[in-house]
């Protein structure tokens, strides 16, 4: 909490890694949107015990990030924003799942556990997949992506102010916070005895604030409606790319890699 | 159809908890004219701009821009007229670029991106900031930051400025630089300011508000020379007339 101003200025850092104009970039965002969402669709049809199977898929993050050099570490708050969610939703399965499928080392690992891990590695792969669409392409440009794959604009609009009502949100607890702190010098941390009237502040103010953007809009001429950039058309490249990383997903989902390169290495032929 | 006048024709307005606003407003405002709604804190100053642009409704009376009336019907030719900067300007920037923001209201009239691009430059160049059209606008200063709000209702190239505390936390210099702009424009102007002495140099005619009521309508340099009439509104004579504290001299104004 201590440095949620910092964190707010650090939201902004996709929109700012959107801006350069490597390979990736280029690429139009039609083409960014439907890889990712085959990529998703690829990622989550795995089995749920499969953790080698999904190794492979760390290819796409790590070639799309040194590629459009997208640094490491924005991408790594993204994952640990998202994993208490997994981490809720998984956490139970090594105790309900008690079945030893594999020893190692003279450690029984649990089916349980297995399916644990594997949701955690669905996880890191699907939320950096997500960031690194934001991060190569921006949201307004996603937004016009969506506009030409006709998505409804009430969906559109939804990503859209909900994408920027976390910056207002992020901003007013950074003011809430601050006033706070600096009332309260010998205390680590917010008090639990006001955590309700805060967090009731909080959204009274960000009620306000969303209202008052939302008026700037609206005297703006603005009609719930999203006009967009104009997106060029899909080139030769773009479709190399996007057949590319297809026929790619298809291959590692149908073959299993690792075993045959563990194959290759060890030398063991059946 | 003119929309050179402004007329506010008995105008009335209570806030949910019944607290009246404003009530019996009557103002005619000239095309070119500048005009400064003055009064203490809860006056009626923002209310008054907010019924012109649509934000609220008039309870009673009506708002006119020359033979339109301002009702729900008409609220997009209103706010295509009317450029209307909220006293903090990062209410108004939501985008992530300077471009984006200043672009948003054209695009939203549906004009083709040729058009949109040489409006935003045409606003960017007239407030002086044409070099921070990529920049992102949580990044600017606080007086760059106003220059864009300014911008955003400029691209849509507004017959009526309307401001709520244009000066509100400038430094000497950015408030300087903002004068000389407004100074500038061409448009009808009605700012609402607790800055006295920008209203001094802007406008050449003042509406004070008292309790939600208008007490002045007149020449700025009449009302500025009453110092008991401020008083009674809540409000000081302009810094640059009460006198120099160390000579007691007072400063001319500046033409």
């Amino acid at each position: 909490m201590a440095n949620i101003t910092q964190a707010y200025y650090k939201m902004f850092i996709l929109d700012e890694l959107a801006d350069k104009k490597t390979a990736i970039h280029r690429i139009n965002p039609v083409a960014k949107i439907i890889v990712t969402l085959i990529y998703l669709l690829f990622v989550v049809s795995y089995n749920k015990y499969d953790i080698i199977g999904l190794m492979p898929l760390f290819f796409y993050p790590v070639i799309i990030m040194s590629v459009g050099d997208i640094p490491f570490k924005p991408m790594l708050a993204g994952l640990i924003i998202a994993a208490p969610l997994v981490i809720g939703v998984g956490i139970f399965n090594p105790l309900l799942d008690r079945t030893i499928v594999s020893t190692v080392s003279g450690i029984g690992i649990s089916a349980g556990m297995l399916s644990f891990m594997a949701l955690l590695v669905k996880c890191c792969l699907t939320v950096l997949a997500a960031l690194l669409l934001l991060a190569t392409t921006g949201m307004n440009k996603i937004a016009a992506a969506m506009q030409s794959l006709h998505i409804p604009q009430i969906f559109i609009m939804q990503l859209l102010l909900t994408y920027r009502y976390i910056s207002v949100l992020m901003g007013e607890t950074a003011r809430v916070y601050h006033a706070y702190t600096l009332r309260a010098p010998h205390q680590k941390g917010v008090s639990s005895k006001v955590w309700g009237s805060l967090i009731g502040l909080l959204l009274l103010r960000t009620y306000d604030r969303a209202s008052r953007l939302y008026q700037a809009m609206k005297l703006r001429g603005f009609e719930n409606q999203f006009f967009g950039i104009n997106l060029d058309k899909l080139e030769k490249k773009d479709i190399i790319y996007l057949l590319g990383w297809t026929t790619f997903f298809i291959i590692v989902r149908f073959i299993n890699i690792p075993m045959l390169f563990g194959v290759l290495v060890t030398g063991v032929i059946k | 159809m003119s929309h050179h006048l402004v007329d506010f024709i008995d105008v009335g307005y209570s806030y949910l908890d019944g607290n009246k606003a404003v009530e019996n407003l009557n103002a005619r405002i000239h095309h070119g004219e500048a005009v400064a709604i003055v009064g203490a804190n809860g006056a009626g100053k923002s209310t008054m701009l907010k019924l012109l642009v649509g934000i609220l409704m008039p309870e009673q009376g009506e708002i006119r821009l020359g033979d339109l009336p301002v009702t729900k019907k008409t609220l997009s030719i209103v706010r295509q007229t009317v450029g209307f900067t909220f006293q903090d300007p990062e209410d108004q920037l939501f985008n992530i670029t300077v471009y984006d923001d200043v672009a948003f209201g054209p695009r939203n009239y549906g004009l083709d991106e040729k058009e949109v691009e040489k409006r935003v430059v045409s606003a960017l160049q007239r407030v002086g900031i044409e070099h921070l059209m990529h920049r992102a606008p949580y990044k600017l200063s606080g007086g760059e930051k106003r220059a864009v709000s300014i911008a955003t209702v400029l691209s849509m190239e507004p017959n009526v400025l309307a401001m709520d505390e244009p000066t509100a936390a400038l430094d000497p210099r950015s408030r300087r630089r903002l004068i000389k702009l407004l100074q500038g424009f061409e448009h009808t102007k009605l700012i609402a300011t607790h800055d006295l002495d920008l209203v001094m140099e802007l406008c050449s005619r003042t509406i004070v508000l008292k309790d939600g009521k208008i007490e002045y309508d007149g020449p700025t340099a009449e009302i500025m020379a009453d110092s008991q009439l401020l008083e009674q509104c809540g409000l000081e004579q302009p810094l640059m007339l009460q006198g120099c504290p160390i000579c007691r001299q007072k400063v001319i104004v500046r033409e």
